[in-house]
C-alpha cells in the first residue's frame, strides 16, 4: 500500500497532439492518500477512464509520471503494479467455478494452495459468495459476476489500490444500493485506497471521502462532497453536482461587484477590478422569495416530494429555486433574494479570485 | 383475443415445399427405392430386401474406403483446427493489415474446387511442378502418381491449403468479439499468455470452433472433386475415399442397388457422427 502521486500527467490518444482538443487528459497533478476512498466524477468522455487506466498501467501516459510511494511506476506493466481494477462490464472466467475465479489472481502469482484456500474463503465471506463457491461462474447474475470481479481484486494481499470503472452500470437499481453499501463497508474494513469512477453524482458522493470532478480532460475541483456543494470552484461543478444544478446567471461586474441590469447583488467573493463581465452562481437552495430584490416571474412549479422546484424568469434569465413543501408560492411576478454567503461571481467559468480567474 | 382462422396461409409454403421435394425428398426416396431392389436393366426391378445393406456392411472394399475416409478426415482436422486457431491468434486486430489478411485468407475459399484439384495436380508433378520438382531436387524421392505416401501427403496438403482459411476466419470472428475488458482484467490478474488463451480465448471461441469442426468434418467426409481431379483415387486404391468409391460403383459399374445402399450408410455415418459431436460439445453448456 502506498500513496499514489500523479505528476505533470497528460495523455493523448493521437501520436502528435497539437491543439487542446487532441488531449484526452490535460496536464494534471494529483495525490491520492493511502487508504482514501476517492471518486472520479465527470460526464462521459471527460477522461476519467483514461486516468484510471494510466494508474493501473493499461495505458502509458504521453508525458508525466506515476508514483506509488516513492517508486516511479510509469513504465511498469500492469501485472507488476499491484493494482486491482473492476470494470464496467463484469469479467468472469466462464469455464471456472466461482472459487477458481477468486483463486485465479493468487494462483497466477504462485501463492501456495493453503493460503489460497484461506484467502478465498475470507473474501467469499465478505462478498456473500460463500454459498456459490462451487458453481460455474457463467451461471451467475450480473451483480454476482460483478462481486466476483470485485472479489478478485480484494483477494490479493499486495494491492496498492483498487480501481472501479463505473462498476454498477449493468446492475439492477435495487441491487446498486446494496453493492454500494457493501463497497463502503469493505473500504472501512480493509482500508485500501479505492478510486471509483462514475458519472453518477449519487454514487460518487455517497462512496467517496473526496471527489475529483473532471470535465473535458481536466480536473476542475477536488473536495469533500460538502465542499463541492457549498463552494463550487467552477460553474461546471455547480451545474453537475446537485439536483437541480446551480443557477448560472450572466451579470455585469463593476469594481469587483456584481450587477444584474443595474441592480447590485451581494456576493461572497469579489472579482478583479478589471473584469466587466461575469456570471453569478447560486444554488436553487439559496434562492428565496422576498419583498425586495430582483424582479422575477414564476413560469413553472414541479413537485419533487418534500420540496418543489420553482422555475422563474428573472431579468430574462431562467432561475430555479427550491421551495419547502407547503410554502406559499407567489403566482406571476415576485422578487427573489440570493443568500449572499452562497452567491459567487464566476469569471470565464472559474470562481473569481480562485485559480483561472482573469 | 379472437384469432382469425385462415388456412389459406399454408399456400404460401407451397413453393418451398415443392422446391425441397424435388431437390431433396424425391431424390432421397429414389435412392431408398434403388437400395432395396435389384435390376438387370430395361427398368425392370425385383425386390431384394436388405441384401444390399448386408453386402455393403460386410464388404472389405467398403471397410477399406471408410477407413481411408476416417483417416483423411481425422488427419486434416488435427492439422487444420490448431493451425487455423494459431493463424487467427497471430492475425492483427486493428489497422489496415486486418483487411489484407482477411482477403488473403478468403482467397483459397473462392477458388472453384476442381480448379484447386487441377492446380495441385500440376503444382505437385515431379518433372515440371514447382512443389514436385523442388522436393525431388532436394533429394526426396517424390512422385504422387506412383507412391501412396506421396499421394496422401499431397492430398492432405491440398486440403489444408484450401480449407484452413475457413477455420481461421471463424476463429478470428470469435476472437475479435472478445471485449477488451477481458484482456485488461487478465493483465490485472497477472495471467500468463497461456492462461489468457486457456481461460479467455479458447472458451470464447468454443461456439465458432464447434461450428468450424462440424463444417470441416462434414465437408471433408464428403470430399470428392479435389481428390478426384488430383489423384482420381490412385495410385491403386490408396486415395479412394468413400465418395470416389461410391461414384465408381454407381457410375463406373452401374451397380445401382449397392451404390444406393452405400449412399444411405454413408449418409447415416455422417449424420450420426455429427450428432454425437454436436451433442458432446453443447452438453456442457447446459449445466
Amino acid at each position: 500500500m502506498a500513496r499514489i502521486t500523479l505528476s505533470n500527467l497528460a495523455h493523448s490518444y493521437r501520436p502528435d497532439p497539437v491543439s487542446d482538443a487532441d488531449w484526452a487528459l490535460k496536464e494534471l497533478n494529483l495525490e491520492w492518500d493511502d487508504g482514501g476512498a476517492y471518486a472520479l466524477l465527470g460526464p462521459s468522455g471527460c477522461g476519467k477512464t483514461t486516468l484510471l487506466n494510466i494508474i493501473s498501467g493499461l495505458l502509458t501516459p504521453t508525458h508525466g509520471r506515476v508514483l506509488f510511494g516513492d517508486e516511479d511506476v510509469t513504465q511498469l506493466p500492469t501485472e507488476k503494479r499491484h493494482i486491482a481494477q473492476v470494470f464496467q462490464f463484469p469479467v468472469v472466467y466462464d469455464t471456472m467455478t466461482v472459487y477458481d475465479n477468486l483463486a485465479f489472481p493468487l494462483r497466477n502469482r504462485r501463492v501456495d494452495e493453503a493460503t489460497v484456500r484461506a484467502k478465498v474463503a475470507e473474501i467469499a465471506e465478505m462478498t456473500d459468495l460463500t454459498s456459490m463457491l462451487n458453481r460455474r461462474a457463467s451461471g451467475l447474475t450480473a451483480d454476482g459476476k460483478q462481486k466476483i470481479s470485485l472479489g478478485r481484486g480484494l483477494v490479493r494481499t499486495d494491492v496498492n489500490a483498487i480501481l472501479f470503472d463505473e462498476p454498477l452500470t449493468v446492475i439492477d437499481p435495487h441491487l446498486k444500493f446494496q453493492l454500494r453499501s457493501k463497497l463502503k463497508e469493505l473500504h472501512n474494513r480493509i482500508a485500501n485506497t479505492m478510486i471509483y469512477v462514475t458519472h453518477d453524482q449519487t454514487e460518487a458522493l455517497t462512496f467517496a471521502d473526496k471527489v475529483v470532478v473532471m470535465n473535458v480532460g481536466e480536473v476542475v475541483q477536488i473536495g469533500t462532497p460538502e465542499e463541492l456543494f457549498e463552494t463550487p470552484q467552477h460553474v461546471f461543478v455547480g451545474h453537475f453536482i446537485g439536483s437541480p444544478g446551480m443557477n448560472v446567471i450572466p451579470c455585469d461586474v463593476e469594481n469587483g461587484a456584481a450587477f444584474i441590469d443595474g441592480v447590485r447583488v451581494a456576493t461572497a467573493n469579489e472579482a478583479d477590478a478589471a473584469v466587466t463581465k461575469g456570471e453569478l452562481g447560486v444554488r436553487p437552495e439559496f434562492v428565496t422569495f422576498s419583498n425586495d430584490g430582483l424582479e422575477a416571474r414564476v413560469v413553472k412549479v414541479s413537485d419533487a416530494g418534500r420540496f418543489s422546484i420553482v422555475e422563474t424568469v428573472c431579468h430574462g434569465k431562467p432561475v430555479k429555486l427550491v421551495a419547502p413543501e407547503g410554502a406559499p408560492i407567489p403566482s406571476e411576478t415576485t422578487r427573489l433574494a440570493f443568500k449572499p454567503d452562497n452567491t459567487r461571481i464566476y469569471v470565464d467559468g472559474w470562481l473569481a479570485g480562485a485559480r483561472g480567474a482573469a | 383475443m379472437n384469432k382469425t382462422v385462415n388456412h389459406k396461409a399454408w399456400f404460401f409454403v407451397l413453393p418451398v415445399l415443392l422446391l425441397v421435394a424435388f431437390n431433396a425428398i424425391v431424390p432421397l426416396i429414389t435412392v431408398v427405392n434403388y437400395s432395396v431392389q435389384e435390376t438387370f436393366g430395361d427398368n425392370v426391378f425385383f425386390w431384394s430386401g436388405i441384401a444390399w445393406f448386408e453386402d455393403v456392411l460386410q464388404s472389405p472394399r467398403f471397410h477399406a474406403a471408410l477407413g481411408r475416409q476416417l483417416a483423411f478426415t481425422f488427419t486434416i482436422l488435427v492439422i487444420e483446427v490448431p493451425l487455423g486457431v494459431a493463424i487467427a491468434l497471430a492475425m492483427p486486430r486493428k489497422g489496415i493489415w486486418v483487411s489484407v489478411c482477411l482477403v488473403l485468407m478468403a482467397m483459397p475459399l473462392l477458388i472453384p474446387w476442381n480448379v484447386v484439384g487441377a492446380m495441385w495436380n500440376i503444382f505437385a508433378l515431379p518433372e515440371i511442378g514447382l512443389l514436385g520438382k523442388t522436393l525431388n531436387s532436394l533429394g526426396f524421392d517424390y512422385n504422387y502418381t506412383r507412391q501412396p505416401g506421396a499421394a496422401w501427403f499431397t492430398l492432405v496438403m491440398m486440403d489444408v491449403w484450401h480449407w484452413t482459411s475457413l477455420v481461421v476466419l471463424l476463429a478470428y470472428a470469435g476472437l475479435v468479439s472478445i471485449p477488451d475488458a477481458y484482456y485488461q482484467a487478465a493483465r490485472i490478474d497477472g495471467a500468463s499468455p497461456f492462461a489468457i488463451f486457456r481461460y479467455i480465448q479458447l472458451p470464447k471461441m468454443k461456439r465458432v470452433l464447434t461450428i468450424a469442426i462440424l463444417l470441416r468434418f462434414m465437408d471433408s467426409f464428403n470430399i470428392y472433386t479435389e481428390p478426384s481431379v488430383l489423384t482420381g483415387g490412385g495410385p491403386g486404391n490408396s486415395t479412394t475415399l468413400l465418395s470416389i468409391d461410391l461414384v465408381k460403383i454407381a457410375l463406373g459399374q452401374f451397380d445401382l442397388g449397392p451404390a444406393a445402399a452405400m449412399s444411405l450408410v454413408y449418409f447415416l455415418v455422417i449424420l450420426l457422427m455429427s450428432w454425437i459431436f454436436y451433442t458432446l460439445m453443447t452438453r456442457n453448456e447446459e449445466n
